[in-house]
């Protein structure tokens, strides 16, 4: 692996004596890739991006940005980072270049510097012509992207990004993600943090699952469903047909099958693929069990967080809409 | 793969002298575009002690004036004038923790945390602006004073020492709400906050009538607080010495507020950087 451009050794913070909002955090990534944090609300993903950003000390622990000791030095660490926060963090009543210049000016640029490094950035996200207008004109998506392009001005090694998507249509999440992409393909190294599991699914290189403090798992998409071990076959049928159905298959399954509580699916492992999926269809059809719906697939990112935690993310749907469809809605235990 | 190592460009730090003054500079400027870019903002905040002014004037006037020390010339608009400046100064520091607060809550202040400029800079553009702005305001309504009959009895001189007074004094007390501010993070139980603690120190004081009807404990508070001090000083420039208690003078009062005012720098100005440097929304 190349040199870490991020070390996290055995951080721990506590809030309030008795929270433990970092427990023994330990990880490393090499430059140039996007680095996600997937955990859900109250996960401990703020405070680690707020411990590498200087914004926050743990009580023990080391972490190094771009060869800097945080800690330690983080005069130094603060000229190699870019932070874009849980929320927009731009003056709506300043104009999108005003903003940028300021932070140019506050980066230490001069006022020339400042001007055409806005230019720049502006034209990068999309929103040169918009510069001139105030931001409390912009959508949501723009204040992001904007916001995105304050942190940039520094050209920051490493850019923390801080739940980028939450709160936007899925529109300007798309943009918001293909800028990420962009900067990535630029050289600069990304941290991102979301509660999203599509999001790490489909940008991060590497994920790390932290949940309640503690990081449970680490690697790429790929590694954290095979976690699993490959696909799974998901089947629901008539409530008063549960019991019989899970009997039938427990015969042919070696692990036994598991059942949401909530939506009242029910998963099995399937060790051999297409071939387990006809066992299954055998199984229902001697048991003379009609399934309503039965599908096999690779794991989502869902069944990973859902194995590794015991419970789901995304807690913050608390109703199921009308239509939840394959896409599971998550909420804690 | 191995051996490859993290590009690092020379690392610019920042916080020299001229980059802080800078960084300030440019942080007052924002605070005030946001003055003028809304300016129902500054227009309610001129309004609220002009509103002060006339109530206090028309409704108690009649009833105080004749209690008065000659120095006042028999006008209690001439004996208000000067505790109102000192109040306004006091109310409009508050302005500091709310802004702090507003930052706070949008993110603000963690972008600035992280990014290479001295921490001070913040609180510093913070307070600057905030005197900049209060200094009109209390312009303003001394504007309206003079309006409805105030006029200085020393000198214009002595006018303009009195406000630079009051606007040191002002400038003091927004460090203190500034660290409020940083402790108490949320906009809406900022209000109360600064309101609990400027209240007591506004109405246990000789700004609205002078303090020798208060009751013993409540006078020996008042006599010496800085608000009353600062007051006093501000009365002995623009009413003259008769306006003092007996026993005090101008020059006396005037060290004694600049005392007091320096003393809340010293203990704030550090205090408020420390919490500053901590502060997370």
């Amino acid at each position: 692996m190349a040199y870490p451009i991020v070390r996290v050794e055995g951080i721990n913070k506590t809030f309030g004596g008795t929270v433990k909002a970092l427990d023994d955090v330990t990880l490393e990534f090499p430059a140039g890739i996007i680095y996600g944090l997937l955990g859900p609300n109250g996960a401990g993903k703020t405070t680690l991006i707020r411990v590498l950003t200087t914004l926050l000390r743990p009580e023990s622990g080391r972490a190094e940005v771009a060869g800097v000791d945080v800690l330690a030095d983080p005069k130094t660490a603060r000229t190699k980072i870019g932070l874009a926060g849980q929320f927009a963090a731009v003056d709506d009543y300043q104009t999108g270049r005003e903003n940028v210049e300021m932070v140019g000016r506050l980066y230490g640029l001069s006022a020339a510097q400042s001007k055409s490094r806005a230019g720049e950035l502006l034209e990068r996200i999309n929103l040169a012509d918009a510069a001139d207008r105030q931001v409390k004109t912009y959508s949501g998506g723009m204040q992001r992207r904007l916001d995105l392009a304050a942190s940039l001005v520094g050209e920051p090694e490493v850019l923390f990004l801080d739940e980028p998507t939450t709160g936007i249509d899925p529109r300007s999440r798309l943009d918001v993600w293909e800028l990420i992409t962009d900067l990535v393909k630029g050289g600069t190294t990304v941290l991102l943090t979301t509660q999203y599991l599509d999001e790490a699914d489909q940008l991060a290189d590497r994920i790390a699952v932290i949940d309640e403090g503690r990081l449970i798992s680490e690697g790429t998409s790929d590694d954290l469903k095979d976690t699993l071990g490959g696909s799974v076959i998901e089947l629901s049928v008539a409530p008063d047909r549960e019991t019989e159905t899970l009997e039938a298959l427990r015969r042919i399954c070696e692990t036994e099958p598991t059942i949401n509580t909530l939506t009242r699916e029910i998963t099995v492992p399937a060790v051999e693929g297409a071939k387990t999926l006809t066992e299954v269809v055998r199984a229902l059809d001697s048991a003379s069990i009609v399934p309503n719906d039965l599908a096999l697939h690779k794991p989502s990112l869902d069944d990973v967080f859902l194995t590794l935690t015991g419970h789901t993310a995304e807690v913050e749907t608390e109703e199921p809409p009308p239509s939840a469809g394959r896409k599971r809605r998550l909420r804690s235990k | 793969m191995t051996g490859a190592t993290v590009p690092t460009k020379p690392g610019r730090v920042a916080a020299s002298a001229p980059q802080t003054t800078r960084a300030i500079t440019v942080i007052t400027k924002r605070n005030l575009l946001r003055n003028i870019r809304l300016p129902q903002l500054l227009i309610l905040a001129t309004v609220q002690p002009i509103m002060f002014l006339l109530l206090f004037n028309y409704v108690f006037g009649g009833a105080i004036g004749g209690t008065l020390p000659d120095a006042a010339g028999g006008e209690y608009i001439n004996w208000l004038i000067p505790g109102l400046l000192v109040q306004v100064a006091a109310f409009g520091a508050g302005q500091t923790a709310l802004g702090l607060t507003e930052d706070l809550s949008k993110g603000v202040i963690e972008r600035f945390r992280s990014l290479p400029m001295a921490r001070s800079a913040v609180l510093a553009g913070r307070t600057l602006s905030d005197l900049i702005r209060n200094g009109l305001v209390i312009s303003l309504m001394l504007l309206v004073g003079v309006l409805i009959g105030f006029r200085y009895q020393t000198s214009f001189a002595g006018l303009v020492a009195g406000m630079a007074l009051a606007m040191v004094f002002s400038f003091a007390f927004s460090w203190i709400m500034a660290t409020i501010g940083l402790l108490v993070k949320n906009p809406e139980a900022v209000q109360p906050a600064v309101f609990l603690s400027v209240f007591p120190l506004v109405f246990a004081s000789s700004v609205f009538v002078p303090t020798q009807t208060m009751p013993g404990w409540l006078r020996a508070f008042a006599d010496n607080q800085p608000v009353t001090v600062t007051v006093d000083a501000l009365r002995g420039l623009i009413l003259g010495e008769g306006a003092l208690l007996p026993g005090n003078s101008v020059v006396g009062q005037i060290l004694l507020s600049l005392f007091y005012s320096g003393l809340i720098l010293a203990i704030f100005v550090p205090l408020a950087v420390r919490v500053y440097r901590r502060t997370v929304s």
